[in-house]
């Protein structure tokens, strides 16, 4: 479905990504998985048209996107929740998930949607009208995930969704992770800091060292493999 | 205490504030978006009302009369700004969009001057007459010892602008991407928005704005030359950055501050300081409250 043949993304003269090829393929939940700095998120940016790579190619469906502007990429129905979550703060929760299906047009499909993540995410509900800037680290999440499914993306790009959040918050996020890609055949695309639970949902996973993959495997074989336990699953 | 020379000076200044809360908006609306001062805005406003001033001296020639004059000078007005200020961000500030922050401060200069010496050589340097297109209304029997008909018309167009833009910004699709571009550059990129078009947007309603601005001050004073751009370019930014610059009520309300507070600084001391007062309340606001009435410290939730 995504292919990435050997990227490189470059930030003004600093080379983030120096080689980065991978496969998703349709239906899968593949994990991307590295220490801080290593181009995870930059990865994703490139994806997306945000920090275009300046080398390489990046197929979808067949079709190179590399040279396309972000909101064309978003309209192929690739959509990302960025690490950080970047909620529009003075938006309602309701304007952030309507901003989510912006380039649909579809009225009734968007209501029905809504409803749907209203009851994935029963607290948005209640905080329907609040603005999303004041939401709580674990609402701000459940939304920035519910606004990108409101884009009914087929491939979902989630950047460290677990990060700062309590346990069982964690828990309930990788569960839904999971539902959306199992009921909704959405083919989803995880990094992760929290490789333990990602590896554990994830059917096969990439390994991510100074801008370069030097890992890839199924992800059953990434959780038994010494070097990963050692350096990323802190056994 | 005279209270209806008090009621003359604040009905005074709040007209003339309305108007500059008009071009201030546009100062704010770009500075919002993409954390420019637009330096040029001022001679988009002073385009507009040259625009209006020889579509109106055709159009009298042809033998209409004021009041039809006025809406279609204007309208041509604003269509001609609209084309300068999308222009403008075109040549002058797209190409330096990934430039360091300075870069297009000094174009906007740049621009700013080009095209007011612009103005001047294909037109003149001097002062001209600008035509009475608003009549006395009847209407409006004692209430003249406050307002002027063309006080009248400009509250009245002010208002509906003012409302026109906030209904535009709170429900169309246009507004919505205005401001979540405004609120987070990258993340309305990923839900789709297209920033380019968003920012050409934000530059043609500012221009509106600005000329319908020319328009309704030229027709207050009288008469309009290629620097006036200047002066109130200066004090719109002045009101924009009272009222917190990128916040679009603040415009508003920096706006008739500013126009109040002149007025009646000029009417209970002395005119001659009345561009003192205005910048003199400046310097105070910046001190005490450097983000502005209703800005915001700058903080953010990660
Ligand atoms: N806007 C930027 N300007 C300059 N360098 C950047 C920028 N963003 C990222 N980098 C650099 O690119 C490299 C990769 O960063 P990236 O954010 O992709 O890492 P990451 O794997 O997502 O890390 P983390 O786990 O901490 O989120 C880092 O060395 C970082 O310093
Ligand atoms: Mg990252």
């Amino acid at each position: 479905m995504l292919e990435v043949r050997n990227i490189q993304t470059y930030y003004g003269n600093i080379q983030a990504l120096k080689n980065v090829s991978l496969t998703i393929n349709e239906g899968e939940i593949v994990t991307l998985i590295g220490a801080n700095g290593a181009g995870k998120s930059t990865t994703l940016m490139s994806i997306c048209g945000v920090t275009p790579p300046r080398h390489g190619e990046i197929l979808f469906r067949g079709q190179p996107i590399h040279h396309l502007g972000a909101e064309k990429i978003v309209s192929l129905g690739i959509c990302q929740v960025p690490e950080g979550r970047h909620i529009f703060p003075q938006m309602s929760v309701i304007e952030n998930l309507e901003m989510g299906a912006y380039l649909r047009q579809d009225k009734a499909g968007i209501k029905q949607d809504i409803e749907y993540v209203f009851g994935r995410f029963p607290i948005l509900e209640k905080r329907r009208n609040q603005a999303g800037g004041t939401l709580s680290g674990g609402e701000q999440q459940m939304l920035a995930i519910s606004r990108a499914l409101l884009a009914r993306p087929s491939l979902l790009l989630l950047d460290e969704p677990s990060l700062g959040l309590a346990p069982l918050i964690i828990k309930h996020i990788f569960e839904i992770i999971k539902k959306i890609n199992s009921e909704s055949n959405t083919t989803v695309f995880l990094v992760e800091q929290n490789a333990n639970q990602a590896l554990k949902i994830a059917h096969r996973g990439y390994v991510m060292e100074n801008g370069a993959i030097t890992l890839e495997d199924r992800a059953e074989n990434l959780l038994s493999n010494e070097d990963v336990k050692r350096a990323y699953l802190g056994m | 205490m005279d209270f209806q020379y008090l009621f003359e000076l604040l009905c005074g200044g709040v007209v003339k504030g309305s108007i500059y809360a008009l071009i201030a908006l546009g100062y704010t609306m770009v500075y919002g978006i993409i954390q420019l001062i637009n330096f040029a805005h001022g001679e988009i406003y002073m385009i507009g009302a040259f625009v209006a001033f020889i579509v109106a001296g055709v159009l009298t020639l042809t033998g209409y009369s004021g009041l039809g004059i006025l809406p279609l000078a204007a309208l041509i007005a604003v269509i001609y700004a609209a084309a300068y200020g999308y222009t403008l961000e075109k040549i002058a500030y797209r190409p330096l969009r990934n430039a360091p922050r300075l870069s297009p401060l000094i174009s906007a200069i740049g621009a700013s001057i080009f095209l007011m010496n612009y103005v001047q050589l294909v037109q003149t340097p001097d002062f001209l007459p600008f035509p009475e297109l608003v009549p006395d209304f009847e209407f409006l029997g004692d209430l003249t010892q406050f307002m002027s008909s063309v006080d009248v018309v400009i509250l009245a167009v002010t208002t509906v602008t003012m409302i026109a833009l906030t209904v535009l910004i709170k429900y169309t699709r246009i507004g919505k991407a205005m401001r979540a571009t405004q609120q987070d550059m990258v993340m309305a990129r990923l839900v789709g928005v297209n920033v380019d078009r968003v920012i050409s947007a934000t530059f043609i309603i500012g221009s509106v704005l600005a000329a319908i601005g020319g328009v309704l001050i030229a027709s207050r004073t009288g008469q309009i030359n290629s620097a006036i751009g200047f002066m109130a370019g200066i004090k719109a930014f002045t009101a924009a950055v009272l009222g917190g610059i990128g916040n679009i009520p603040g415009a508003v309300l920096g706006g008739l501050v500013l126009g109040v507070a002149e007025t009646f600084g000029a009417g209970y001391i002395s005119s001659a300081y009345e561009d003192v007062f205005a910048f003199g309340l400046l310097v105070l606001i910046l001190i005490l409250r450097p983000a502005g009435l209703l800005g915001k410290a700058v903080k953010q939730k990660v």
